[in-house]
């Protein structure tokens, strides 16, 4: 079997055997509940669309994917099993790549279950269910990112507060880098196109574009990129915990 | 086959492991032995890949553990210090994991699960999870997951740590059947257990190699090397026993022990003391119900070993008129 397999199934089922993976979910509908028909207005509107339960999953997953983030190294180092899988013969790649697959697939099947929100949009009006589609899309892919920064910040900690608090700093300063707050912050001190360019890595522009269902590849391509980025990065700091 | 080549390893300004050099053949049971902090758990780690080395290098069964790390790890079992392994698994579920880590399938796989399982004594408890296991079967674990790819090289960090005296037994026995074909590396700081299942014994202190000889090669260097121990019946008795035999010319010491009637004549470097000591005994018509040679003391050896002279804790109770 591939090792990623196995490290992705471990990981995967060591959610559900603790209360956490039910806690996480139940949270996770009552909070897009609550958002999405008191502060979001649902009924009110009148639109067969789901732009009021979309609209705060950048807020829901600032706080709650730091959750599921913070355990995946802190607490392999704090309990001193990440001696026992490091001494296992798979590479590092296949250790990192096989925890964030299963921290991301948990993300997934706590946003699948959100699926009576779409049945209730349908009994009630004729949305676009395409572009609902692509919205799941963009925020599967936004859950992805905040994971692979949390699970970073959890490499290099043992402290699963730490890497929660630190997870949840970094997740909003990307999640607002094309906000004035983040950029009046770094204008004084940076050139344009530096600013620019921190303006261009915003969760909210990103995710806002797909969730209106427009995919576009560079979209896609950024979400890829920064996870893929966070992914490397968390295999170098485990690999300088290791050399230190 | 195991070598380390010049390894060391630096944390800050200090040095916890500095320039071992040994190799390991299959068929030896290598004892490490050192005093807490002495860096045995630091070279086992680097042995098994778990951390780096700041300097020099390891292979085991011919792979360089940094440039193929694989490789290395897929040929060597290893029991980190204190047994960890994942507390919300069962035993079974948790012995899976490895096996499908470690690329076990089919009949090899059901067998070697039924083999570590039988002998680590893991039958009743499969289907309970880790955290809630007692400190000894948690252990147990920790060998049975180091053993079930029958590996040519077993690392153990601290393996009979937290046992009771049966299950210590047990696992000196594993170790002991292990060796025949296998090469094993033992940390320990019991040191009756290094002359029941080590070939050979390392003993390092601040991160460097001060002995490197068998068991029988270590206990030559104690001064109770071949002392004599007498019991008396009489206090009478062991007064002018004491007198007679510190007159000895191959006697160098003579310790007593009021209370027991006991008295150790510890001999001069190469001397033999029984002959002389026993033809006292007869002219003088004692009565000694209790004679043995010794071989010597290795927790003595291990304290003139580990301890530079002066430093030590016992000599600063003494100091402090304790």
């Amino acid at each position: 079997m591939n090792k990623v397999m196995v490290v992705f199934r471990r990981e995967l089922r060591s959610y559900f055997a603790t209360p956490l993976a039910y806690v996480f979910i139940v949270i996770f509908l009552v909070l897009s509940a609550v958002f999405t028909f008191q502060v979001g207005g649902f009924f009110e509107r009148g639109q067969a669309d789901l732009q009021p339960f979309f609209r705060w999953h950048p807020w829901l997953y600032l706080v709650l994917i730091p959750a599921i983030s913070m355990r995946l190294w802190a607490e392999e180092r704090n309990s001193g099993s990440i001696e026992l899988l490091m001494t296992l013969p798979i590479t590092l790649w296949q250790a990192v790549v096989g925890k964030f697959l299963a921290a991301w697939s948990f993300a997934g099947i706590a946003l699948l279950l959100t699926f009576p929100i779409w049945i209730t949009v349908n009994y009630l009006g004729s949305p676009d269910n395409g572009a609902i589609l692509a919205a799941y899309l963009g925020s599967l892919l936004m859950a992805g990112g905040f994971l692979s920064i949390g699970m970073c910040l959890s490499a290099a900690t043992r402290n699963q507060v730490i890497a929660f608090i630190t997870a949840a700093l970094v997740g909003f300063v990307f999640l607002l880098a094309g906000f004035p707050l983040v950029l009046d912050f770094v204008r004084g001190i940076l050139p344009q196109s530096i600013v620019d360019a921190i303006a261009s890595l915003s969760f909210f522009t990103h995710f806002e574009a797909i969730s209106r269902g427009v995919i576009d590849l560079r979209d896609l391509v950024y979400f890829a990129a920064l996870i893929g980025f966070w992914l490397a990065a968390t295999a170098l700091v485990l690999d300088i915990k290791k050399a230190q | 086959m195991i070598t380390t080549k010049h390894l060391s390893k630096r944390y800050g300004d200090k040095l916890a492991v500095d320039d071992l050099t040994f190799s390991v053949a299959p068929g030896e049971v290598l004892g490490f032995l050192g005093a807490n902090g002495a860096g045995k758990s630091t070279t086992m780690r680097m042995i098994a890949g778990f951390i780096a080395p700041s300097g020099g290098q390891v292979t085991v069964c011919g792979h360089d553990i940094e440039r193929s790390p694989v490789a290395a790890k897929s040929c060597m079992g290893y029991l980190p210090e204190g047994a960890p392994s994942y507390g919300e698994m069962t035993v079974s579920e948790f012995l899976d994991f490895v096996a499908d880590v470690r690329g076990l399938t089919g009949d090899l796989r059901c067998r070697r699960r039924a083999v570590v399982v039988e002998r680590l004594g893991l039958g009743p408890v499969t289907q309970q999870v880790v955290e809630t296991l007692s400190k000894g079967f948690r252990r147990r674990v920790g060998l049975a997951q180091a053993l079930i790819h029958d590996p040519q090289v077993l690392i153990l960090d601290e393996p009979t740590d937290g046992l009771d005296p049966n299950q210590k037994h047990e696992v000196r026995r594993l170790i002991n059947e292990l060796s025949k074909d296998k090469l094993v590396i033992v940390s320990t700081h019991i040191l009756e257990e290094v002359h029941e299942v080590c070939t050979r014994a390392i003993i390092i202190a601040n991160g460097r190699i001060v002995a490197d000889e068998t068991p029988t090669a270590l206990e030559a260097r104690s001064r109770y090397h071949h002392a004599v121990s007498l019991r008396f019946e009489k206090p009478e008795e062991l007064e002018a026993a004491r007198r007679e035999i510190a007159a000895l010319a191959e006697v160098a010491a003579v310790e007593f022990d009021a209370r027991e009637l006991r008295l150790t004549a510890v001999p001069k470097r190469g001397a033999n003391t029984l002959s002389a000591v026993s033809a006292i005994i007869d002219r003088n018509n004692w009565e000694v119900p209790e004679l043995h040679l010794e071989s010597g003391r290795l927790d003595e050896v291990f304290r003139t070993l580990t301890q530079p002279p002066g430093s030590g804790v016992s000599d600063a109770l003494q100091e402090a008129g304790v």
